[in-house]
């Protein structure tokens, strides 16, 4: 090859990097390891830690121990679906592509939305551009209103992409758990562009947001739905309170928790808003002999036609884990996300029953909740509580103090169709133990 | 033999009352949720999904995938995406028990094995960059360009310097103007010289005490190293200002040359590329940011820190940007990118660069015979060959071109990218084609520059499809099934 290249050595092909910009020494990185090594080096450092197949998993906030079906890793496994890139040539690409029209088509069945794109890479990120689609919509206004019940890191996300843009964020207390109608109404004005509604919120309470999507509609505002894919196998869909927008967080549908990513970002919405919608759509044509096929379509809102003027910077998607929404979605079907909608619902509801029995624990909201609630720890000492349940396996909580020094004394527990009623029982047992000669105030 | 069913839709496979994922009976007493739950917020009815069997899911979606190009079956010289292969292990040990199955809000004293590797990446991110401080938040190499350039202004906020404008060469990726403009910042191009390479004078012209950030991709999407790069740095850095290096291209340096060491104080990689992450068919990718140290208190935050021998999530400073996605970041990239680089070890990634490099030079000898290649008979690990002539004499375009490599069995280069080349054909082997492999696709180029126009304006003949019409698809948009 150096010969046909004409080139003495492959040293001479480096040329071009001036001598004094080398690196003269090896990368100060391990020596090589076979698959035997390697397989052996990766056991030991996962088995260091505790994961949801060992442990019992109540944590949720975002992330859910859900089911995931062997067909989803069977078929997302092709290597024809995940060494492919980018449907840049569709003539090769109708497998990713007809995916990804199928996936828009599930989002929008599931949301009520008119168009979904091809996914973003988390629910943060969705409810951000959500945001920013809705601030170019509303060219003008410059608010974004949220509730304190949204997810604290999404709300963390819109403040670090706001800072530069000159948008503001206004957040609306919550010290019951819920939205209160008059706070909501005095935070809206005509400067607001939109507003986020979550669904069930990030304390897991389900609340009737009609009227304050439409408090938000009568001052012109643009209403996002930042919603639990799951919940709407029994949830009303979005576009029924009026949204106008919907985002979510997609790792429930069939991915892996894999500590926090790669994750899917689901953003809907209706037809008004499509040129401003981010990220990549599939949309239906035919070729030259007439067969209905697929293509990437609008491409002109994109960076790599538009630039500076696109919609946004963004370029990959998650296809991967779209294609194991899109599989995981056509598993289920509108009786099985019920199904799972219920029982998660089911079992979360008699997990927080039963825990008003060990004395030192209480529900801390009265709102209405799917399959998550905040318990209480009366005596203050919520990291002694999962520290104890931890060492019988289970993981049983988020300490909410970190977002909310208020909540210092709650913690967040999610259940999920996993969970048994043995583990929802050994739960309670344990916070039993851990009530015995707790010194309880009843108020 | 191909079963044509696969272009039903799923919806079309559809049929009443068909089930596939069975969930077991309620083991817990009946509570009737719609009495519990505000009935506002109740659906009457589930969302209207498709019902199928099992084995309708299975067998559409196997159909599916075998409409597609892989790397697992083609050659996919897809010039600035870095298509190599895909190393199975990395799936495998990624989806590992204890890896795969952790919750993103566990305690710290729960992954300590996990956060390990992660601390590892960082530290290898480091020192093949010359950056040393890293974080791994951002999900996407556009997103890490965005949350480096909130870094960098972040920095000159707290300096007090009004730095409006970020500058980038007309060559550069589309992510890079759109990620300045979400960071805050107007886009000022600069110009690439005859040579392919940055034109220093107009550079000089156009960087000033506004400048916050020079984006350049180096090598770039030409795939040239600038030879300038270290006169590049000196002159930004001259006005106060920072050199940004988009690393897509980071295949061919590995431990060769370091960003930190030609002048750049920011970059990002794209794991998905470089290290060996399968591009999913868009996605997901990854896109960790490495910074100098006296930009590392901007970064996002959490990143991992290690005291003794435990390893601790550092939750940052006031001065962090703040959070740019949920969670910790794209985790199952970052595995596959540290299960590549310790199957490599450090000289295994120097060969890595120098294979990458020695294909792309070898195919350039041989694709120049037949395209013009503007830039040189020399490259790093891609080259973009031009079509302007073939086009001139014979009316046959890149995206001619592109659809006929698609009948000879193989995917297209890149086309129309980078924008300064007329007819662009961008063609990147990697490290992992054979010899016989890059000759048989110059075979194939050679044969079909010696076909006629109309044959080539039809291809390609044998794929599923022919030609999309996507003027139609843009103008009338359909971008949902709906029953008919």
């Amino acid at each position: 090859m150096l010969q046909a290249i004409g080139a003495a050595s492959v040293a001479e092909l480096f040329e071009s990097i001036p001598s004094e910009l080398r690196l003269n020494r090896p990368l100060a990185i391990p020596p090589a390891l076979s698959e035997i090594e390697l397989t052996q080096h990766a056991k030991k450092l996962a088995g260091k830690n505790l994961g949801a197949e060992t442990a019992t998993c109540f944590l949720g906030g975002g992330a859910y121990d859900h089911f995931i079906p062997a067909v989803v890793d069977s078929l997302a496994s092709r290597g024809e679906f995940y060494t492919s890139y980018t449907p840049y040539q569709p003539e090769v690409s109708q497998g990713n592509l007809q995916v990804m029209f199928e996936y828009e088509t599930l989002i929008c069945q599931l949301t009520g939305m008119d168009v979904s794109n091809a996914s973003l890479y988390d629910g943060a990120s969705a409810t951000v551009e959500a945001a920013l689609m809705c601030l170019a919509q509303n060219d003008g206004r410059r608010k974004v209103v949220v509730p304190e019940s949204l997810h604290p890191e999404y709300r963390m996300c819109l403040k670090t992409y706001f800072q530069w843009i000159g948008a503001e964020l206004v957040e609306v207390a919550t010290p019951e758990g819920t939205l209160d109608l008059q706070a909501w109404t005095n935070a809206i004005d005509s400067q607001t562009a939109c507003v986020i509604l979550p669904q069930p919120n990030f304390f897991g309470i389900v609340e009737d947001l009609k009227p304050f999507a439409a408090v938000a509609k009568s001052a012109g505002a643009s209403v996002v739905a930042c919603v639990d894919a799951i919940s709407l196998g029994i949830l009303d869909k979005p576009s029924n309170w009026s949204a106008d927008v919907v985002v979510a967080e997609g790792q429930s549908l069939g991915n892996p928790l894999q500590y926090g990513g790669p994750y899917l970002g689901i953003l809907a919405c209706r037809e008004a808003f499509v040129r401003r919608l981010p990220g990549r759509i599939a949309g239906q044509t035919i070729d030259r002999s007439g067969k209905r096929c697929w293509v990437l379509t609008l491409q002109t809102r994109e960076q790599h036609i538009r630039r500076e003027k696109a919609t946004s910077n963004i370029c990959t998607n998650q296809g991967l884990f779209a294609l194991r929404a899109a599989i995981y979605l056509s598993l289920l079907g509108p009786q099985g996300l019920k199904e799972t909608a219920l029982l998660c619902g089911q079992k979360a509801h008699y997990l927080k029953q039963q825990i008003t029995s060990a004395p030192r624990y209480s529900i801390a909201f009265d709102g209405a909740t799917w399959c998550e609630f905040v318990v209480r720890d009366q005596s203050g000492d919520v990291a002694g509580t999962l520290e104890y349940l931890q060492s019988k396996g289970i993981l049983g909580g988020i300490p909410l103090g970190q977002w909310y020094p208020e909540l210092s004394d709650c913690f967040l527990v999610a259940v999920t169709e996993k969970r048994t009623k043995c583990e929802l029982d050994s739960y309670v047992a344990a916070l039993k133990h851990l009530s015995v000669g707790a010194f309880v105030t009843n108020a | 033999m191909r079963n044509t069913k696969s272009t039903q839709l799923i919806f079309e496979l559809s049929r009443s009352g068909r089930r596939a994922h069975l969930l077991p009976p309620a083991d817990v007493p009946n509570v009737d949720l719609g009495s519990v739950l505000p009935s506002g917020a109740l659906a009457d009815a589930p969302p209207p999904l498709p019902e199928l069997a099992e084995g309708d899911v299975v067998r559409h979606f196997t159909n599916l995938s075998t409409l597609n190009m892989s790397v697992d079956t083609h050659f996919y010289p897809l010039g600035s995406c870095t298509m190599k292969y895909n190393p199975k292990r990395n799936e495998r040990l990624a989806s590992l028990p204890g890896l795969v199955d952790v919750h993103p809000y566990q305690p710290e004293s729960t992954i300590q094995g996990l956060l390990e590797i992660l601390w590892n990446v960082q530290n290898d991110f480091a020192e093949i960059s010359g950056l040393p401080a890293v974080s791994l938040q951002p999900a996407a190499g556009a997103h890490g360009e965005l949350a480096a350039l909130m870094v960098a202004a972040a920095h000159f906020r707290k300096l007090g310097q009004h730095r409006p404008n970020v500058l980038a060469p007309d060559s550069s990726h589309g992510t890079n103007p759109a990620s300045a403009k979400m960071a805050g910042f107007e886009t000022i191009t600069v110009k690439s010289g005859a040579n392919g390479l940055v034109d220093l004078n107009d550079l000089r012209s156009k960087v000033n005490e506004k400048t916050a950030v020079f984006m350049i991709t180096n090598p770039s999407t030409l795939g040239l190293f600038d030879t300038q790069i270290k006169e590049i740095a000196e002159i930004v850095h001259s006005h106060g200002g920072l050199i940004y290096l988009d690393g897509a291209n980071m295949n061919a340096i590995l431990g060769i040359t370091r960003p930190g060491d030609f002048g750049a104080d920011m970059m990002h990689y794209n794991p998905h590329k470089t290290f060996s992450g399968p591009h999913g068919g868009g996605g997901p990718g990854a896109g960790p940011i490495c910074v100098r140290d006296f930009l590392a208190p901007y970064l996002p935050a959490p990143t991992v820190g290690r005291k003794g021998d435990t390893y601790y999530l550092d939750q940052g400073g006031s001065d962090s940007v703040g959070r740019v996605r949920s969670f910790f970041g794209n985790v199952g990239v970052l595995l596959r990118a540290f299960f590549y680089i310790r199957s490599l070890g450090g000289s295994g990634l120097k060969e890595v660069s120098e294979n990458a490099v020695l294909n792309a030079n070898y195919l350039l000898s041989r694709v120049r015979h037949i395209l013009p290649v503007p830039h040189g008979n020399r490259c790093m690990h891609e080259f973009v060959a031009s079509a302007s002539n073939l086009k001139k004499e014979k009316g046959i375009s890149a995206m001619d071109l592109a659809k006929r490599l698609l009948d000879f069995g193989f995917h297209a280069p890149t086309v129309y990218f980078p924008l300064t080349v007329p007819e662009a054909v961008m063609v990147e082997p990697t490290e992992t084609e054979s010899k016989e492999m890059m000759d048989a696709f110059v075979e194939a180029l050679f044969r079909i520059t010696g076909e006629s126009a109309d044959l080539l304006h039809e291809a390609p003949h044998t794929t599923k499809i022919s030609r999309p019409d996507e003027v139609t698809a843009a103008r009338k948009p359909v971008m949902k099934w709906t029953a008919s």
